[in-house]
C-alpha cells in the first residue's frame, strides 16, 4: 500500500508539468518514459522513485523533493477529520488520498471550510463560557458594581438637602475615598484583563488575523524574498500552508508588495543608509530615491539587529480599515477594530502626500513615547477621470530622549479601554468611566 | 414599636450606607454578612423585612430564599433580593427562588426605601 506521500507524487508532477506549460508527450520524451507510462505516473496509479524521480525532477527542472513532498500531509489529515466529522462510510474514507489527488482544488476548498467552521464554532464556545463562566470576570464586575453602588449611596446621602452629623459625614466621606481608590484598581485590572485575553487570543476569525498571525510568527523580516534569489511562491509555500484561501490571497498581496520593496530597497544598501540617517523614513527615502511609504514598509521589514531598536507599522486603506499592523510592546495596535482616530495614521488621510510627524503617548500603557510618522499616498498611478485611492502608512519609532520641549499628543489604543472621559475622537463609552463628563 | 430589617449583605460600605438611610427613616437594622448561616440568622432575629444580597460567602442568596421559603417560619417573610446582575434571567430566577422584589446594584437610596416601606405594608 503506498504512503499518502508516494500517493500523491504523480499529482506534484502533474501539476509541475502544466505549470512548466509541458505537454505529457514532452516530458515523457525529456525523462525517457512512455507517454502512457507517465499517464499512468501522473494519475497516481504507478508509484515511482530513485532514478526515473530524478530524471523527472530534471525535466522539469525542481528538486526532486518537491515531487514527494507538499502540503497534502495536513490536508489529507483536515480531510479525514472532515470525513468523521460527517460520518462517511468506510468505503468513502479509503478514497480520501484519490479524491485529493484528482481534485486538489476542491480538496484544498473543502478542508479550509472545515477549518473556518471549526475555528468559528470555537470561537462561539469561548465567547459563551467567557460571558457565562469566566470567574475573574464574574468576580471583577461584581465587585465593581458592588464598590460603585456603595459610592452612590454614601454620595446621596451627602448630597441630600439638610444636615448630617459630622460624624457621620466625616464616615461617608472617608467610605467614598476608599471605594473610589478601589474601583480605580478594579476597573484597571479589569481592562488589563480583558486587554491580555484579546491579545493572548490564539483563534483568529478574519483572515487579516491569519496574515498577521503568520508575519508576527516570522518576525516580520523575510529572508526567502531578500537578495537575487527570491521567491514570492517559495514563500508563500513555506508561510501559506494550513491559511484560508481568503488568507492566503492576502498573503500573497503583503509578499509581492515586500518582494517590490526588497528589489528597491536592497539590505545592502539600507544598512549603509541607516547607518548614516538612523530609523529616519524621510531620509531613508531621499538616500535610495524611493517613496515614504516604500521607506516605512522596508524600516518596518528590516531585521531587528539593523535598527536601534524595532519600529512598528500600521497600514489602513480609505475607509480606515487595517490592512497591516506590526505593533511593538509600549504601542499596541487593535487586533480588531480602528484604533484611536486620534493617531496620526486616519488624519495623514485628510491630507494626501503631506507627512505627519509627531510624538505620541499611549494613555493606558506604560507612558513611553513614541514618534509617529504618516503619510497618505495614492495607491495606482494617476489616470484619466478618475479619483485617486489612497492608503496610509504610519511608522511608530520608540523615542528614548525622556527631556523634549515637544508637545506630546496623548493618544489611546481604543475607545474601550481608554480613559481620556473629555476625548473629542471618542466613538464608544470607555469601561474605565462612567461618564464623559470628566475632563483630563 | 419600630420594624426591624435584616440586612444580609457583605460589603461593608454598602451595609453602612443602607443601615444609615433606613436607621433615620425609623427602621431598627440588623446585619448579616456570611450567606452559611443566614438562616439561622433570619430565624433567630425575625424580621419584618429581609433585604438579601445575591452573591454572599458561604451560600447564594438565592439558596437562602429556597431554604427560607421551604420553612413555614419564613415562608412568607417579605424579601428585597439585591444583586449585581441585572438581566432577565437573574430577574427570573430571584423570582422562582421566591422574592418579592428585586434591585440590581447599582440603585438609588429613594428606591431603596420606598421599596423596603412597600413591601413591610403588604
Amino acid at each position: 500500500m503506498p504512503t499518502s506521500r508516494d500517493t500523491l507524487t504523480g499529482s506534484r508532477i502533474r501539476e509541475k508539468r502544466i505549470v512548466a506549460g509541458l505537454k505529457q508527450s514532452e516530458l515523457a520524451r525529456r525523462a525517457n518514459i512512455s507517454p502512457s507510462y507517465l499517464n499512468l505516473i501522473e494519475h497516481n496509479r504507478r508509484r515511482i522513485g530513485g532514478k526515473l524521480l530524478i530524471d523527472l525532477a530534471q525535466a522539469l527542472q525542481v528538486e526532486p523533493v518537491t515531487l514527494t513532498e507538499g502540503a497534502e500531509t495536513a490536508l489529507l489529515a483536515n480531510l479525514r477529520e472532515a470525513a468523521t466529522d460527517g460520518d462517511l462510510p468506510e468505503s468513502e474514507l479509503s478514497r480520501i488520498e484519490e479524491f485529493a489527488g484528482r481534485f486538489p482544488g476542491w480538496a484544498r476548498l473543502l478542508a479550509d471550510n472545515r477549518r473556518r467552521v471549526e475555528s468559528l464554532q470555537r470561537s462561539v464556545e469561548a465567547l459563551t463560557d467567557r460571558l457565562t463562566h469566566d470567574p475573574h470576570l464574574a468576580a471583577s464586575l461584581h465587585e465593581m458594581l458592588s464598590t460603585v453602588t456603595a459610592i452612590r449611596s454614601a454620595a446621596s446621602i451627602l448630597a441630600e438637602p439638610g444636615q448630617i452629623e459630622p460624624e457621620w459625614q466625616r464616615r461617608f466621606n472617608r467610605n467614598i475615598y476608599e471605594d473610589s481608590a478601589r474601583l480605580a484598581d478594579s476597573s484597571r485590572t479589569l481592562a488589563q484583563y480583558l486587554e491580555k485575553a484579546d491579545s493572548d487570543a490564539t483563534e483568529t476569525n478574519a483572515p487579516q488575523d491569519e496574515v498577521d498571525a503568520v508575519l508576527l510568527r516570522a518576525g516580520f523580516h523575510l529572508p526567502a524574498l531578500e537578495g537575487p534569489g527570491a521567491s514570492v511562491d517559495a514563500a508563500m509555500e513555506e508561510l501559506g500552508a494550513g491559511l484560508s484561501q481568503s488568507a492566503r490571497w492576502l498573503l500573497q498581496r503583503a509578499l509581492v508588495r515586500y518582494a517590490d520593496d526588497a528589489r528597491a530597497m536592497p539590505l545592502g544598501q539600507c544598512a549603509e543608509a541607516i547607518a548614516q540617517t538612523g530609523s529616519d523614513p524621510l531620509a531613508l527615502a531621499l538616500r535610495l530615491d524611493v517613496d515614504v511609504a516604500r521607506a516605512m514598509r522596508r524600516l518596518a521589514h528590516l531585521p531587528d539587529d539593523m535598527l536601534d531598536a524595532p519600529v512598528g507599522l500600521a497600514i489602513c486603506d480609505g475607509s480606515g480599515v487595517t490592512t497591516y499592523r506590526k505593533p511593538l510592546p509600549e504601542f499596541p495596535l487593535p487586533r480588531l477594530g480602528a484604533g484611536c482616530a486620534l493617531w496620526p495614521l486616519y488624519r495623514a488621510l485628510t491630507r494626501p502626500m503631506m507627512v505627519l510627524f509627531e510624538l505620541v503617548q499611549q494613555s493606558s500603557r506604560t507612558g513611553a513615547r513614541h514618534r509617529a510618522i504618516a503619510v497618505s499616498q495614492p495607491v495606482q498611478p494617476a489616470r484619466l477621470g478618475q479619483d485617486a485611492l489612497f492608503e496610509s502608512h504610519m511608522l511608530i519609532v520608540p523615542e528614548r530622549g525622556a527631556d523634549t520641549q515637544e508637545a506630546v499628543r496623548p493618544v489611546g489604543l481604543t475607545c474601550r479601554i481608554c480613559p481620556h472621559p473629555g476625548c473629542e475622537a471618542r466613538r464608544e463609552p470607555s469601561i474605565l468611566i462612567a461618564s464623559n463628563t470628566h475632563r483630563f | 414599636m419600630n420594624k426591624q430589617v435584616l440586612l444580609v449583605e457583605d460589603e461593608p460600605n454598602i451595609i453602612e450606607a443602607i443601615s444609615f438611610i433606613l436607621s433615620r427613616d425609623g427602621w431598627v437594622v440588623k446585619t448579616h454578612s456570611n450567606g452559611a448561616d443566614a438562616v439561622s440568622a433570619v430565624l433567630d432575629r425575625k424580621p419584618d423585612v429581609l433585604i438579601l444580597d445575591a452573591m454572599l460567602p458561604g451560600k447564594s442568596g438565592y439558596d437562602i430564599l429556597r431554604e427560607l421559603r421551604a420553612d413555614p417560619a419564613t415562608r412568607k417573610l417579605p424579601v428585597l433580593m439585591l444583586t449585581a446582575r441585572g438581566q432577565v434571567k437573574d430577574r427570573e430566577i430571584a423570582e422562582r427562588a421566591g422574592c418579592d422584589a428585586f434591585m440590581s446594584k447599582p440603585f438609588s437610596n429613594a428606591d431603596m426605601l420606598e421599596t423596603v416601606r412597600s413591601l413591610a405594608s403588604k
